[in-house]
């Protein structure tokens, strides 16, 4: 691959792992939100909805900043964490988190939009038959809306592949260490003569972004198809 | 096996307290819609929590608001019909089938899978998706499904209610079937009062929310007092008679005490027994053997019961060998015949008046 330099190579594969750990990572997280939010009526679900939410329409600058007065090294949470060797600022794992935060309202609610379409009565149907709660969602709930989730992952994972605020702010652009696709772009074009590697990179962002959204919604599609078995 | 169930439950606008036992055999629940049929079904089910109530399934406590006794739905070893069959769309018929089976596995007397899937004649259908099946085909799955969960006890809420008047022909045969060669009990919801006359073996009858009547069916349906919540145009006494013999032009004769019945032929052995709803409108009373007449069907009885409505009709229940043949007359033709009880008379039916969906097999 000699038509990428090591730096932009770097900050393609960099791109990808911090993307595919980010959206690996918060799909539990976003299934189990996504079901709450669906499903249960709690004390306290308008605030989890607006907090899930949050960065989506805050400044992601203001995120990335967030994300760095409660898990900088030393802020309290980030000061705990580090106690276990798990290190987010100026780190890549810092780059996934980011990522992840800013891509997980879109995976909420792409998940909570398939949720929302399953007929609970279906579950109480599988309940009657003898499954307890747990064996439910595993053999009915999460069939139903599996096309939903794969929509809500790959979503997830374009927008971690583009998130550029929440990053530079919360980890800097260090290359080959926390420079991702967006960032590293920035950066030639901060620096003269830097065009060329930037419009490469920019040939590549465009392709991953377009084959991330036609792959979904053909996935989305089939495994529909499948699943109302017609 | 018997089931007894009390429930207190409060709707906005609208109160449900009843109370009932059921013994072995169909227990059909009775009553307009909104009378709280649903309710009673989902308490037994345990998919709704009453304000109030019990539930008990041979002396097994499964929800006691006193003590607070709550067994969860999946552990209450109850099989469930819906009105719109809810089969899995993702799963084959094969798999919907084997779905309850998987999670009875370890329990005894799981009922075989090819005798359920012969009981309803659903072989054909093992390999397709719920969505290439029709709406009779999804109700037998729906069924068999709840069978092969090896349930105490099967609720059937409305399951024929989704289907039009021929599918609903289909399925009866297959409910006869299963009430008379499975030894489940079976709560049976209805609105309609040809399906209960042909299912059940006791009925409940609830209105607005309260018990309005529960016993024997033949009782129930024979009792000229019951006003029925549908009406007196759909009252009638349930008859059961034996096949003897089917004849060439298109009847089947029956045996009922002394006399004799004459239906539209019936697809059964002589010897069945058969059980037939006569509607009380279609039945004409004589107070002397009637000759020259175009009907078939007369039986001699005697007057047990003359009892007044609100309009100008008199119910009228005629004792026929120990049976009850129920007729609505004119307070009119009452007093034109003076027609009083203790007195001899002949109950007279049409046999084209007694529609196919009035006639089924009798279990008992």
């Amino acid at each position: 691959m000699d038509w990428l330099s090591p730096q932009e190579w770097d900050a393609v594969a960099l791109s990808l792992r911090v993307s595919l750990w980010a959206t690996l990572c918060s799909l539990p997280f976003g299934i189990f939100i996504a079901y709450a939010l669906s499903r249960w009526q709690f004390w306290g679900k308008q605030a989890l909805n607006g907090l899930v939410h949050l960065p989506l329409i805050l400044p992601p600058v203001v995120t990335g900043y967030l994300l760095l007065l409660s898990f900088g090294t030393q802020a309290p949470l980030g000061g705990f964490l580090q106690d276990f060797g798990i290190v987010f600022a100026f780190r890549w794992t810092g780059a996934a988190l980011a990522a992840a935060v800013m891509g997980f309202p879109l995976m909420v609610r792409a998940i909570r939009l398939s949720l929302d379409a399953v007929d609970p009565k279906l579950e109480q149907a599988a309940a009657t038959l003898g499954a307890s709660p747990l064996w439910i969602f595993v053999t009915v709930t999460l069939p139903l809306i599996l096309p939903g989730v794969i929509v809500g992952t790959i979503l997830g994972f374009a927008k971690a592949m583009g998130e550029f605020g929440a990053t530079i702010t919360f980890v800097s652009n260090i290359p080959g260490q926390t420079q991702t696709l967006p960032t590293a772009i920035y950066g030639f074009l901060q620096v003269p003569g830097g065009e060329s590697s930037a419009l490469r990179l920019v040939v590549i962002s465009l392709i991953v972004a377009l084959s991330a959204l036609i792959l979904s919604e053909l996935l989305a599609a089939r495994v529909a198809r499948k699943v109302r078995g017609t | 096996m018997t089931l007894s169930v009390t429930v207190k439950h409060r709707f906005s606008g609208f109160d449900l307290d009843v109370g009932f036992d059921a013994p072995a055999g169909v227990t059909a629940l009775f009553g307009r819609s909104g009378s709280g049929k649903t309710t009673v079904v989902q308490t037994i089910a345990g998919l709704l929590r009453p304000t109030a109530g019990q539930v008990t399934v041979n002396g097994k406590t499964l929800f006691d608001s006193a003590t607070g006794v709550w067994v969860p739905p999946a552990k209450r070893r109850i099989g469930y019909v819906f009105q719109e069959g809810r089969l899995f769309p993702h799963l084959s018929v094969h798999q919907n089938l084997r779905y309850g089976a998987w999670f009875a596995k370890r329990r005894q007397g799981a009922a075989s899978f090819n005798h359920v899937v012969d009981l309803l004649g659903i072989a054909p259908l093992l390999e397709r998706r719920p969505a290439a099946l029709s709406g009779g085909e999804k109700q037998r799955v729906a069924i068999g499904r709840a069978l092969l969960s090896a349930p105490d006890l099967l609720l059937m809420d409305e399951p024929l209610a989704a289907l039009d008047e021929a599918r609903k022909l289909e399925i009866l045969p297959y409910l006869e079937r299963l009430r008379d060669e499975t030894a489940i009990p079976m709560i049976y919801v209805s609105h309609t009062v040809a399906e209960i006359a042909r299912l059940a073996t006791t009925i409940v009858v609830l209105n607005d929310g309260k018990l309005l009547r529960s016993g024997p069916a033949s009782e129930v349906l024979g009792d000229p007092a019951i006003p029925f919540p549908l009406g007196v145009r759909r009252a009638g006494a349930l008859l059961t008679a034996q096949v003897v013999a089917h004849h060439d032009d298109g009847l089947s004769e029956l045996a009922i005490g002394a006399g004799r019945l004459y239906l539209p032929l019936i697809n059964a052995a002589a010897g069945t027994r058969i059980r037939v709803r006569i509607a009380a409108q279609d039945v004409v009373l004589a107070t002397r053997k009637p000759d020259h007449i175009s009907a078939l069907n007369i039986l001699k009885g005697r007057v047990a019961e003359v009892r007044e409505g609100d309009g100008p009709g008199v119910m009228v229940s005629v004792d026929v060998d120990g049976q009850t043949v129920l007729a609505r007359i004119t307070r009119r033709s009452r007093d034109a015949l003076g027609l009083r009880v203790e007195m001899t008379c002949y109950a007279i039916t049409k046999s084209v008046a007694i529609a196919r969906d009035d006639i089924g097999i009798s279990g008992v």
